[in-house]
């Protein structure tokens, strides 16, 4: 009988001859992540438990992000600790201001296909679009990896999503795991493993299916693995002979299969104030916003500024509309591509890469009756400011077309 | 078995942990600086009014969203005795357990239950309401282990010889 | 009897022939500007305090959003609501995010001989154009903006002669420091510190903004540097008209002239906690004081010049590891012209954090906050205790050059010490 993608890591990594969902397996883990939010409790815990030494400092990344630039006297704190953290135990892969930690673990190479990762961030399912399984943990449990190399593992079941043909061409990544959120509602992959196979993925950026994968968790899903392709090797700088034996057998036994024809999908938005809350952007069109925000470790990446930069190219936004790349390399290809200059020029306001307005600690915070549309992963209640601001997820193509009127927009065709 | 009764809290689905603690108060210091915040962007004044002992019955998916550990921290922090719900978001779960926030899934008890009613649990049996009995099921044992240990930092200090 | 710059601004206003210090008069302003410091008070006042309340010319009025943008918490968001709805209410041009309000007054609105108020400090700034701007209270900008007029005591004037060229590694900001730290921080207290000579027209508009900026942390009302060329030049390039190019007579009564040779001003490092405890950066070097951030921006020194310094001393260089260097253009088109040469880039490189355009550091309550027992070297306006954050911080001010060095070396120090 053969295995899923999910069952093949976990099976490989705990050198088990045979795996089953339900399963409970220790795994040896290639890589952890931990944040500036969490790293102040980690360390307490970790030297709470006894452990004087970590399990292996090159395995171990901290970046700093959340509260880059900080907004308050106390958010210094957390760099302080983590810095003594880093000089304690000599940690040597620490990322003080160089962007989102999700987008970092892929761009910097430390999470690569076939790898077990994890992170204290529940977005950490991200970089199962290169084949990686990785899940958000706590700090408690943090902390315990970081002294053992360790931690268990329930095998979760698969949910199979094959999605074949042309996505229409203002339609993209977002607009798709939004609707797949939608049918599977914010608790239908609870436990579980998404593999997302077909033509369509098969098409998308490597970038794209980080979008999709860093969705995953908002429903309730544990990891979100895409096969590995030309693309991903490329990406993540491995060979494809290192990687031909990531794919889920056709003979696998999946929970469910979910199939999409990618024609029939449409720009679509979650409404306030959950993130299953799916309607089609031609719904809601019309809507009156105050605000705009392009960013975030789901939506912050190059092709997704390219795409805003393409709608907003010589017109000026009609309401404040943030840009926050997700990385310092992506900033930085941003101004090569000129996209820069087409966003100061339109009137956009162009942050530091980081966390930002998506964690709600900064970065364009809103108020009472407000409506924001937003490219991040979560509209939860008071998550941009106060519990009486909607936020509307959508895509950058969304995003950028509503900023031009102030209104909720359906993109036009981008090709 | 353990028997306990507690008033109970009614909260409903998709309870997630930016509502149980907003990012905003992420950076406090302690958890105890935290806790009055606890629920605010539902119900502000929540966190005030829960005493030592009660029980919050919510609906499904309780904990989604973030990792942030503080979401049981300050459930704990603020003595709820326990979370019972329809299902919980998995990264919630376990950092529950691992802090020995006890978690109880029943999917009845919230047809029939009201905010301030008392409710009885008899620990990996049932939960006692108005005369009738609903079944609950206990943890599996690698979970146990670590809620017998007393939390996952006490199952590592005793690997580490500290206790 | 002569008059000053800032007396003929003044009688200007006042539609009268001659002015001298200690006159009280009544004056139509030119221009009113209010940021997202204090906005909301005055929107409070006008609908609490005032009955039928009416701007007397919106034309005249400026809203610029600048010192939390974009808002870091749902107070600020709800004060911007408030000026945003007021702005669209009465038809008051509004600037979210697009730079600190006295640049973008300098880009787009201030002329030579004009009298302006601001709801900030540091509207003496306009000075620059040889105009009068003093900051002023939420209270009396209400009645500015509902009239249309203000009164003013004609204030003294102390006339600072500059002569020759600033070194190369000087500038204009250790220029002014060291005229703050010889006279004090109170040594202009309501005079107009006035600036002329050949020295005074050797400098760039850019560089006189630097001089006229800082006058008020001297105490100044306003600092105005004698209008020539340049800043007819600088208002055609902006589309405007320089009509008002006010002179000092030689008649005209100083209450005090100062002489300074600008070939002898060295770099200088401000210690805590006031803007004139002056030191030399020479003095301050041997200390080798560690920073924990570094910061190069504000309306003081966020301009192109002052970002091009910057980039040059960190191109080809690491940010170290435990600084972190924050870089806020002062406007959007100081940030696109830095685009085009390639200076946010050189700074992206070398690891620097660069801001959106606004008062960043300098306001220390939205981007950059420091924390405890940390120390801060920057560009700003201003080292009170605590203005950057936490009251055990420590607040050093240099200039661009000395900021962007100290971010290579983790310490204060120079470009000449960098490998």
């Amino acid at each position: 009988m053969g295995y899923t993608l999910i069952e093949k890591i976990i099976k490989k990594n705990a050198n088990l001859d045979h795996v089953v969902p339900g399963q409970i397996v220790t795994v040896n883990v290639d890589r952890v992540m931990i944040h500036d939010i969490f790293i102040p409790f980690v360390a307490d815990k970790f030297e709470e438990m006894g452990f004087t030494k970590l399990w292996d400092p090159e395995k171990v990344v901290l970046i700093y992000d959340h509260l880059v630039p900080t907004s308050a006297v106390e958010d210094v704190r957390h760099f302080q600790i983590g810095d003594a953290f880093v000089e304690k135990y000599g940690l040597t892969n620490v990322h003080r201001r160089d962007g989102i930690c999700h987008q970092l673990m892929t761009e910097a190479g430390y999470a690569k296909p076939g790898n077990i990762v994890f992170g204290t961030d529940s977005h950490t399912t991200t970089y199962g679009c290169v084949g990686c399984f990785s899940s958000g943990i706590g700090y408690t449990e943090m902390a315990s990896i970081l002294g053992t190399g360790e931690m268990w593992v329930r095998v979760p079941e698969t949910i199979k999503v094959i999605i074949n043909g042309t996505l229409p061409a203002n339609v993209s990544a977002k607009d798709v795991i939004l609707r797949l959120i939608g049918d599977l509602r914010a608790d239908g992959a609870t436990y579980k493993a998404l593999e997302i196979t077909g033509s369509t993925v098969d098409a998308m950026s490597v970038a794209s299916r980080m979008t999709i994968s860093n969705m995953a968790i908002e429903a309730g899903a544990k990891c979100c693995l895409f096969r590995p392709d030309e693309k991903t090797c490329e990406y993540s700088e491995v060979a494809l002979s290192d990687v031909d034996w990531l794919y889920g057998d056709e003979d696998a036994s999946y929970e469910r299969v979910m199939t999409y024809q990618a024609e029939d999908l449409v720009p679509v938005c979650a409404c306030p104030s959950q993130v299953d809350n799916i309607k089609a952007v031609s719904e809601i069109a019309g809507e009156k916003i105050d605000q705009v925000f392009i960013g975030s470790c789901t939506n912050g990446r190059l092709e997704d500024l390219a795409v805003a930069a393409k709608i907003l190219d010589g017109k000026k936004v009609a309401c404040k509309c943030i840009i926050t790349p997700a990385s310092r390399k992506i900033y930085m290809q941003a101004i090569e591509a000129g996209y820069m200059e087409i966003f100061a020029k339109a009137g956009c306001i162009i942050t530091q890469p980081g966390c930002g307005l998506c964690c709600g600690r900064a970065g364009g915070i809103l108020t009472d009756g407000e409506k924001v549309v937003a490219t991040n992963n979560r509209n939860f209640l008071g998550r941009m400011g106060t519990s009486k601001v909607g936020i509307y997820l959508a895509s950058p193509a969304t995003a950028a077309t509503s900023a031009l009127t102030a209104t909720i927009s359906i993109p036009e065709d981008l090709q | 078995m353990e028997k306990f009764t507690g008033k109970v809290w009614i909260l409903g689905d998709d309870i997630d942990t930016d509502i149980i603690i907003p990012t905003e108060y992420l950076a406090l210091p302690t958890v105890e600086d935290m806790k009055q915040y606890g629920f605010s962007p539902l119900r502000p004044e929540l966190a005030s009014l829960i005493n030592e002992g009660d029980i919050i019955v919510a609906g499904k998916n309780f904990g989604c969203g973030s990792s942030r550990e503080q979401a049981p921290e300050i459930i704990k922090a603020l003595k709820v005795k326990c979370v019972i719900a329809k299902s919980y978001a998995r990264i919630f779960f376990r950092n529950s357990i691992n802090n020995g926030l006890l978690l109880i899934e029943n999917s009845e008890i919230q047809d029939v239950i009201k905010e301030g009613d008392l409710l009885t649990v008899n620990m990996g049996e049932s939960l006692e309401f108005d005369g009738k009995s609903y079944e609950i099921t206990s943890l599996p044992d690698n979970l146990m282990d670590i809620i017998n240990a007393g939390g996952l930092v006490k199952a590592m200090q005793k690997r580490n010889g500290l206790i | 009897m002569g008059m000053t710059i800032g007396e003929k601004i003044i009688a200007r206003a006042a539609g009268v022939d001659f002015v001298k210090p200690n006159d009280i008069h009544t004056v139509t302003l030119d221009r009113m500007m209010s940021n997202d410091g204090t906005t909301h008070l005055t929107v409070d006042m006008y609908h609490n305090k005032l009955k039928n309340p009416q701007i007397a010319d919106n034309k005249k009025v400026v809203f610029i959003m600048d010192h939390n943008v974009p808002a870091e918490n749902p107070k600020t968001a709800e004060a911007h609501k408030k000026m945003r709805n007021f702005a669209k209410e009465n038809d008051i041009v509004l600037y979210e995010g697009q730079g600190i309000c006295h640049q973008i007054m300098m880009e787009d609105f201030v002329c030579p001989g004009e009298l302006i108020f601001g709801a900030d400090s540091h509207t003496t700034t306009y000075g620059a154009l040889g105009a009068f701007g003093t900051g002023v209270g939420c209270t009396d900008f209400l009645y500015a903006m509902t009239t249309g007029t203000s009164w003013v005591m004609v204030p003294e004037t102390i006339r600072f002669n500059l002569h020759g060229q600033l070194p190369e590694g000087v500038y204009a900001r250790d220029l002014i420091l060291t005229i703050i730290g010889d006279i004090g921080a109170n040594g202009a207290n309501y005079k107009i510190m006035e600036f002329a000579g050949d020295g005074a027209h050797n400098l760039s508009i850019d560089d006189r903004i630097v001089l006229c900026n800082l006058t008020v942390e001297a105490g100044a009302k306003a600092g105005i540097v004698e209008p020539d060329e340049k800043v007819v030049e600088y208002c055609k390039a902006h589309g405007r008209e320089a009509v008002h190019m006010f002179k000092s007579d030689d008649d005209a009564t100083f209450a005090k002239v100062y002489e300074y040779d600008l070939s002898k001003i060295k770099p200088v490092v401000v210690r805590p906690d006031f803007v004139d405890n002056f030191a030399t950066l020479e003095e301050v070097k041997p200390e080798k004081i560690k920073i924990d951030q570094a910061f190069v921006g504000s309306c003081n020194n966020g301009r192109l010049e002052d970002l091009r310094i910057a980039a040059n001393v960190v191109k080809g260089r690491k940010v170290h590891p435990n600084v972190r260097f924050i870089v806020a253009p002062a406007s959007q088109a100081v940030y696109i012209e830095a685009l085009k040469e390639g200076i946010i880039m050189d700074l992206m490189e070398a690891g620097a954090m660069v801001m959106n355009t606004n008062c960043s550091v300098c306001w220390g309550s939205c981007q950059g906050v420091i924390g405890q027992n940390e120390n801060l070297i920057s560009t700003g306006t201003r080292n009170f205790k605590g203005r950057a954050g936490h009251p055990t911080s420590k607040h050093y001010l240099a200039n661009a050059a000395t900021c962007a060095a100290s971010a290579i070396l983790g310490y204060i120090g120079g470009p000449e010490d960098l490998q």
